[in-house]
This record gives C-alpha cells, structure tokens and sequence, in this order.
C-alpha cells in the first residue's frame, strides 16, 4: 500500500511537471528554441530511433562504457587487494590513488588527447582512469572492514595464509567490492561522457558526441532528449543491476550499507 | 602424556602504553577425552590462554605441549568454536561444515558425506543448504561446533560459544555438547565467565582470577552425567566456586 501511494506520487508529480512544461512552451512562457516542449523533443527521439542514429550512439558508448569498466575493475581489485595486505603498495601506489581519485575525470580528458589523438584509445583511457582508482580504493577499504575472526576461524582450520586471503577475506568482503564496484560503474559512466563530448572522433559516434553535435547544430531538441537517454542508462544500470545485487550481498552477508 | 600440557606459559599485553600480564605463569594438564572449563572474570587470561592453545597467538615465557609436541601454530587437530560463530554467510550452511574439511585427511569425495553426518550429529540435518543469515543464533552455533567437530578434531577448543545464546537455547547446547563430547575421547577446553555453565560441563573446572590474570583455583566436578543446569547439587557446587572466586577478589584489594 506505502509503495503504491509513493509510486503514485511520483507519477503524478511527472505528469504534472510535464504538462506544465508542455503548456508553457505552448504559451510563450520562454522562447522555445532554448527549452523546447516536451512533445518535440519526444519527436526528436522517435525521429532518431527510427533513422536508427540513437541506437548506433547507445550501442557504441554502451561497448566503451563496458570495455572501460571492465579493464578498470580487473585493474582496480587486486591492486586493492595488494594495497590492503602490503603497506609498501599502500603507501605507494594507494597513496597515487587517492590523488588521483579525487581529479574529476574531465581532467584525463586533455592529456588523453595529447597522448592518444583523437582515437578510441583516448576515450578508454579516460574512462579506465575515472573507474581504477575508485575501485581499488574501495576493495581496500572493504577489506580491512572484514571481521578478523574469519581469517582467525580459517586458520583454526588449517588454512594458511594465502588460501586464507583468497578464499575467506576475499569473499568475505564481497559487499564492500560490489559497493565499490558500484560506485565505479558511475565514475565510469561520468569520465565516459566527459570524454565523448570533448574526444569527437570518426570511429564511432556515442551519446555524448551526439550530445555535443546537438549544441553545436543549435538543435536543443536533440540536447536535451539525449540527456534524458543519458538520465535513463545511468537509473537503469543502478535499479536493475547494482542495487539490488549490493542490497542482496549486505543482507546475506549481514553488513550494513555504508 | 597428557594430551595439552601447558608449562609456565605467560603473555603481556601493552594498551594506552601500559604493559601488564594479561596472564602470569600458568601451568595445566589436560587429559585425553577430559571436559576442562577455565572460568573467571573478564580480564583474568583465560580467553589469551585458549587462543595460545589454538596456536593464534604466541606465549612470552612457557610452551604448550600438543600430544607432546611444542604449538607453533594453528592446526586442524584443534578445532575452534568462537563466540560470535564466525561461520561464513558465503556459505551454505553444509558449504560451511565443508569447509572445515578442506584441509583434513579425509578424502575430497568422502567430504559431503562426512559433513553431513557432522550436521545429523548437532541435529540440523533438515537445514543443509539454509544460508547462515537465515538460522537462529542456537543453531549458527551448532553449525559452528558441526563444522569444528567435522574433521575429527582431537582437542575442542570452545571461546564463550554460548554468551551471546538466550537462556533457553543454552539450556538445550548443554544437553547436546555432553552428548556429542562424551565417550568419543574428544578433549574440550571451554572458556566461560559462568560458573554454573562451568560446573555444568565440565570434569575439572579451572578458576582464574584477575590483576594480573592468573589460574587461582581448581575443582573437580564428579556429578554424574548427563547433568542439567537446574540440578540442586550442581548448583551447591557453583555457590561453593562463587564464594572461593569472591574471597580472592576482597583477599587480593585488601592487598592493594
């Protein structure tokens, strides 16, 4: 019933809000060519599925998001890993990190394309710098969050210490990595944007790229309707595959998130 | 040979940049298949002692003989019951039993078998593959003492397993651990802050008292088994160890 009412309440609050907008630009509240009606950008989408532009966009960002995030990922946990175990990388290459970490990824975006030109490689480049760091730091932290009796219960057992790490620490710290990893799926997705709007390339055309021919092509139909699809892939990547995969590994696990 | 011989084993500890004993030379024998119960206030060494026997953590002075064999580390012949279970949530609850098989003799193909019948032996055979968040906190703990039994350990190694149980679910762990111990020549070294827990279980009970932690006093318990919680004499027996731990206690300030 409470889920139903809240439900509700954002529908209508969307219903609402859109209406208004529409019979705004309707009404010459504003000039149109700088916020357009909610039906034309729709007809700007339709237009853009049909001539098939908006799917080829979503795909190719949605291969370099994946790509990006994946090499990040794979980097990112075992220097985690490392990181929390040795405190010669912790003081080392940790310490990089959390520099590092805090450099918005739009920052990447420069040297990118000294080093790399105008290629894919940049983009990747960006987008794996903006995912590592958040990684790793957060599997380090997961992991001096692990109970110690684990490790203390394993090796009552027989364990030694390298199967200790690998098969209770580890996995012990699953919720932490999957919050960590969530939260470098949005780094990821965030340094990939920045990059495709400044990196405009001829070997594929993304969202943001898209996004950036809008401004220039003066077309705000096209602006705004691919920052709605961009909205879209970032709430639908975290409610159908992140939340809930986090929110099932904390209550199996018994840790709270945060 | 008795089957742990502890010899003049002490341990200090530093905090706040104070150094103390956390436990003064203690020595103990501990027979094969016997019930030794170390009680005494928080802080007395007795918990420090059990982790020494476990081979987690390394005396300053003394040696602990392990069927005459000096501990240097953990190993699977001492099997450990913690407090808080420390049963791994990644686990089923038979994954769990496993895995405490993983680095015994038995053989790969043998493992289910032998977990399942550890399982069977705490009476949880109906929940194999539950997932540890889903049990009771009385049958996490008989999944914990299965998982430690599992491999045949020679020495049972219990740290206050039943403190954070309610009183009911403890009435019944009695019952079951003076089932699954007696008679297999299982020796258990079970550390509790209550006596009557103490007295209970076990065939000697060891009290320690505290400032520095030391052993104090020790009891034999010859009431017949299987002996409940609620039994008169087991109780005149506790009142009789209660009054001998306060003694020390006033004996030791007057001191101060």
């Amino acid at each position: 019933m409470k889920k139903l009412i809240n439900i509700s309440e954002s529908l209508l609050f969307a219903a609402a809000a859109l209406a208004l907008w529409e019979y705004g630009a309707h009404a010459g509240w504003w000039q149109i060519f700088l916020f357009p009606s909610p039906s034309s950008i729709f007809a700007y989408l339709q237009e853009a599925a049909e001539d098939g532009t908006l799917w080829s966009a979503l795909l190719v960002t949605i291969h370099r998001l994946f790509l990006g995030y994946f090499i990040g990922v794979l980097a990112g946990v075992p220097l985690g890993l490392l990181s929390a175990k040795l405190n010669l990388v912790k003081n080392t290459i940790g310490l990089l990190g959390l520099g590092f970490q805090g450099l918005p990824s739009v920052c990447w975006v420069p040297l990118a394309v000294l080093w790399f030109g105008q290629e894919e490689s940049a983009i990747l480049f960006v987008v794996i710098m903006g995912t590592v760091w958040s990684v790793m730091l957060s599997t380090e932290n997961g992991l001096s969050n692990v109970p110690p009796i684990y490790a203390r219960a394993a090796r009552t057992m027989g364990a030694g210490a390298a199967y200790t790490l690998l098969f209770v620490t580890l996995p012990a710290s699953a919720p932490f990595v999957v919050s960590g990893m969530k939260q470098g799926w949005a780094f990821a997705w965030r340094s990939l944007m920045s990059a495709e709007i400044y990196v405009t390339i001829l070997t594929g055309f993304g969202l943001g790229q898209l996004l950036h021919f809008g401004r220039e092509l003066n077309a705000m139909e096209q602006v705004i309707g691919v920052m709605l699809i961009i909205i879209l892939v970032g709430l639908l990547s975290d409610k159908l595959i992140f939340s809930p995969l986090e929110r099932s590994l904390h209550k199996r696990w018994g840790t709270n998130i945060n | 040979m008795s089957r742990l011989s502890i010899r003049n084993v002490s341990k200090s500890y530093i905090a706040d940049k104070i150094s103390g004993l956390a436990l003064s030379p203690a020595s103990l024998d501990v027979e094969e298949g016997e019930f030794v119960c170390l009680v005494g206030p928080s802080g007395c060494g007795k918990t420090t002692l059990l982790h020494m026997i476990a081979g987690l953590l390394e005396s300053d002075t003394g040696v602990i003989l392990y069927d005459g064999e000096i501990i240097t580390g953990p190993g699977a012949g001492r099997a450990m019951v913690f407090q808080d279970f420390a049963l791994f949530p990644w686990l089923d609850v038979l994954g769990n039993v496993e895995f405490g098989l993983r680095f015994s003799d038995i053989p790969h193909r043998k493992r289910r078998k032998a977990a399942l019948e550890s399982l069977v032996r705490v009476n949880l055979g109906n929940v194999v593959h539950s997932r540890i968040h889903e049990l009771s906190g009385g049958m996490k703990q008989r999944v914990a003492i299965a998982r430690a039994l599992a491999a045949h350990p020679r020495v049972l190694l219990m740290d206050e397993p039943f403190a954070a149980l309610d009183a009911m679910t403890r009435e019944q762990l009695y019952a079951d651990v003076q089932f699954i111990c007696s008679g297999n020549g299982t020796t258990v070294v079970f550390v509790t802050h209550n006596i009557r827990e103490a007295v209970c279980l076990g065939d000697r009970v060891i009290l320690f008292s505290e400032h520095p932690g030391r052993i104090c006093r020790e009891f034999s318990v010859r009431l017949p088994r299987p002996r409940q919680i609620n039994d008169p004499k087991l109780s005149a027996l506790s009142l009789e160890i209660t009054r001998a731990l306060k003694q020390r206690g006033t004996s030791a300030r007057k001191r101060l």
